[in-house]
């Protein structure tokens, strides 16, 4: 018999409190290796905190969260959790290939890939030296999106990452994540749209304001 | 029964307890602050003699010297609670620390006031560049940009813990400038007046100046319990015991 | 799979930041121009008198360049955080102080070091005497450093904040009084022929010290800025 691991990410009765009016929660959920989770809810249910929370931007206001089982300590997992927020972190003096490269200084790379392949995967071929600025804003998205594709993370917290995006973009954003739930890892979505997710019914996470 | 002591203390720190000790030791405070006050100020306008070099002029002391204490003291308590409020983020801590800043920058003004009414007794001049009372301006300054960066941010608890840590900076700066200042002074200016010369002051003098400073210590207890219940009220507007205490007062 | 080191992540943030520097070499030259319009109106409210303009040069050429530093200190990280590179800063796995740190230093290479290349112009344009000259440098490679770091943390703290110009000199202005006060104290003892060595030493061990606690303080500052 063997024990089941713990889950990757579980929150206990977690709730993030501004001018003591409670934002969100309190919430509780796991997620394991290899799931996906849709945070669903109305405008201003407090999705964007949430994941802001989760990524260690917002300090826990009450509750627990825990990592691989144990409290979850920000040095330990620091590398293992990306952030793609509203504000894309992208400098628009840049080039969508210097902006990567920071990115690569920063969080390192996965196997077998480079800035110009991961640009070249979400569909910015052609584009990798023109100023991140002059790019449209579904353009941007994608070059944001080709950080997640470039730098090793276990856990991918995705704030709105169908805004912006036409029809192709979509189905890329659901093939990148795709691929990464089925390398082992693991990511939390927050959409108020329907989101077609062809790889089997995701978890879902109800929020209400 | 070492634990009594974190507990009550604990106990004092929810909003709801400290608003009602405040308001219990308020009144006492105020009464004791006005008394004392009045007896130091008989003592130190009437009692005490004149000064054989300054005449009557001294006896502005009476008012600054203990106004520089508070304001080095009062700086001194900001910090201790702003320590508080970051480390362990007691809102009381906060909100003691941001409502002592307003209190110790108008007993700074004080002391800058009446030091320049002295100036231009003693050097015949509003302003001069001595040793003390550029500490004092720069104190002033400290307490006038924790308050501007407190007020600066939306959200109020965020500003009070980013003016908080600001306080902090504050306080490794003071020693730094006084020394500094110093240092300036005496490679600037060759003759200083000297306030307190090597000669003691007489007793006559010494206890109305004590009892004042505790007068005045009892006025900022006084102001700061006032404004931290103002405070604690619209801070927790949306809990229980605010709304308690608004039927109360306004039943109906 | 690479794994991202210290070395490589400090070289991405420097260099970075040197790019963007570039890509806007304009912002570089505004605090320059700024000095020297500063410098040049001094002569004319004073009056052209050599002796006069002597006496205050050394005074003179810190505070501008003290001042032309404020007006630049605002975007240290104005645009990182509008554009949320910041964030993605504070979530890399690497120490946050240590970046910062770097920010901080090209930071100073791209607004205090021209600062510091036109300083002995400004100071001739005064009438400095050129014996003091090599202390003045001396004083401004010391005390711009300082200044660039203690602004960092002030930055940082007003992070939160919409409008911050006037209030980040009202709140760095305490800690720049030490600074001022043993720069143009070495500069005053050079012009004197006296000794100048020790406001200059207590300089350089001020800005030891600022070197290793200023990034931390502003990485800690940081965290508090952005938590709402």
């Amino acid at each position: 018999m063997t024990v089941a691991p713990p889950p990757l990410l579980a929150a206990a009765s977690l709730s993030f409190l501004r001018q003591d009016e409670p934002v969100f929660g309190p919430l509780d959920f796991e997620l394991h290796a290899g799931q996906l989770a849709l945070v669903e809810g109305d405008n201003g249910s407090g999705k964007t905190t949430l994941l802001r929370v989760l990524a260690g931007l917002l300090h826990v206001d009450a509750g627990e969260l825990r990592w691989r089982g144990e409290p979850l300590r920000r040095d330990e997992c620091a590398g293992e959790i990306v952030f793609l927020g509203h504000q894309l972190g992208l400098k628009g003096d840049l080039s969508p290939r210097e902006n990567l490269r920071i990115a690569a200084g920063l969080h390192g790379t996965c196997e077998g890939t480079n800035p110009e392949r991961a640009l070249h995967d979400v569909g910015l071929a052609g584009y990798e030296d023109e100023p991140v600025r002059r790019l449209s804003a579904g353009q941007k998205k994608r070059a944001a999106l080709a950080r997640l594709r470039l730098v090793p993370a276990t856990l991918w917290l995705l704030d709105e990452p169908y805004a912006n995006l036409d029809r192709q973009g979509i189905a890329l954003v659901n093939r990148l994540l795709e691929g990464h739930v089925a390398a082992g890892g693991a990511a939390l979505v927050t959409s108020h749209g329907a989101v077609s997710f062809h790889g089997g019914e995701p978890r879902r996470i109800r929020m209400h304001a | 029964m070492s634990s009594w002591i974190p507990l009550w203390l604990h106990k004092l720190g929810s909003p709801p307890t400290f608003y009602r000790f405040a308001g219990k030791l308020r009144p006492w405070m105020l009464a004791l602050a006005i008394v004392l006050g009045l007896v130091a100020m008989y003592g130190g306008l009437v009692l005490a003699p004149a000064d054989y070099q300054q005449g009557d002029d001294y006896r502005i002391i009476f008012v600054h010297v203990p106004s520089a204490w508070m304001g080095l003291f009062i700086y001194a308590v900001m910090a201790v609670s702003a320590f508080i409020a970051l480390v362990w983020r007691i809102k009381l801590a906060e909100v003691v620390a941001m409502e002592s800043a307003p209190i110790g920058a108008a007993f700074t003004l004080i002391t800058l006031t009446t030091g320049s009414l002295w100036g231009v007794r003693m050097w015949g001049t509003w302003w001069t560049w001595d040793a003390r009372l550029t500490s004092e301006l720069v104190l002033l300054f400290l307490y006038l940009g924790v308050i501007g960066l407190y007020h600066a941010f939306e959200d109020r608890r965020q500003g009070a813990r980013a003016a908080a840590f600001l306080a902090l900076i504050g306080i490794i700066n003071v020693p730094i400038v006084h020394f500094s200042v110093n240092w300036w002074n005496t490679l600037h200016q060759g003759s200083t007046v000297r306030l307190f010369g090597p000669s003691t002051m007489s007793g006559s003098m010494i206890w109305p100046l004590l009892t004042m400073m505790v007068a005045t210590k009892c006025y900022y207890v006084f102001s700061l319990c006032s404004r931290v219940r103002a405070d604690l009220l619209s801070l927790e507007s949306g809990k229980d015991w605010v709304r308690r205490i608004a039927s109360e007062e306004h039943p109906g | 799979m690479s794994q991202a080191t210290l070395g490589r992540a400090c070289a991405a943030v420097l260099q970075r930041d040197l790019t963007l520097a570039w890509r806007r070499r304009g912002d570089i030259a505004m605090p320059v121009l700024y000095a020297l319009i500063v410098t040049t109106l001094f002569p004319f409210a004073l009056g052209p008198e050599n002796a006069l303009l002597q006496r205050i040069a050394g005074g003179a050429v810190l505070v501008t360049v003290l001042l032309a530093m404020l007006l630049a200190l605002d975007g240290m990280f104005r645009s990182d955080i509008e554009d949320g590179s910041l964030e993605q800063l504070v979530l890399a796995p690497q120490p946050l102080a240590l970046m910062l740190g770097m920010k901080i230093l090209a930071h100073w290479l791209t607004t205090a070091l021209p600062l510091i290349v036109i300083a002995p112009m400004l100071a001739s344009m005064l009438q400095l005497p050129a014996t003091a000259m090599p202390v003045l440098l001396l004083a401004l490679a010391l005390a711009t450093p300082m200044l660039s770091l203690l602004g960092a943390v002030l930055v940082a703290l007003t992070a939160g904040t919409r409008r911050s110009g006037m209030l980040l000199a009202l709140m760095l202005l305490p800690l720049c009084v030490p600074v001022v006060i043993f720069a143009a104290g070495a500069l005053a003892a050079a012009q004197q022929g006296l000794p100048w060595i020790a406001p200059i030493a207590w300089l350089g061990a001020a800005l030891a010290l600022a070197l290793v606690l200023a990034p931390l303080a502003c990485a800690a500052a940081l965290r508090i800025a952005l938590d709402a």
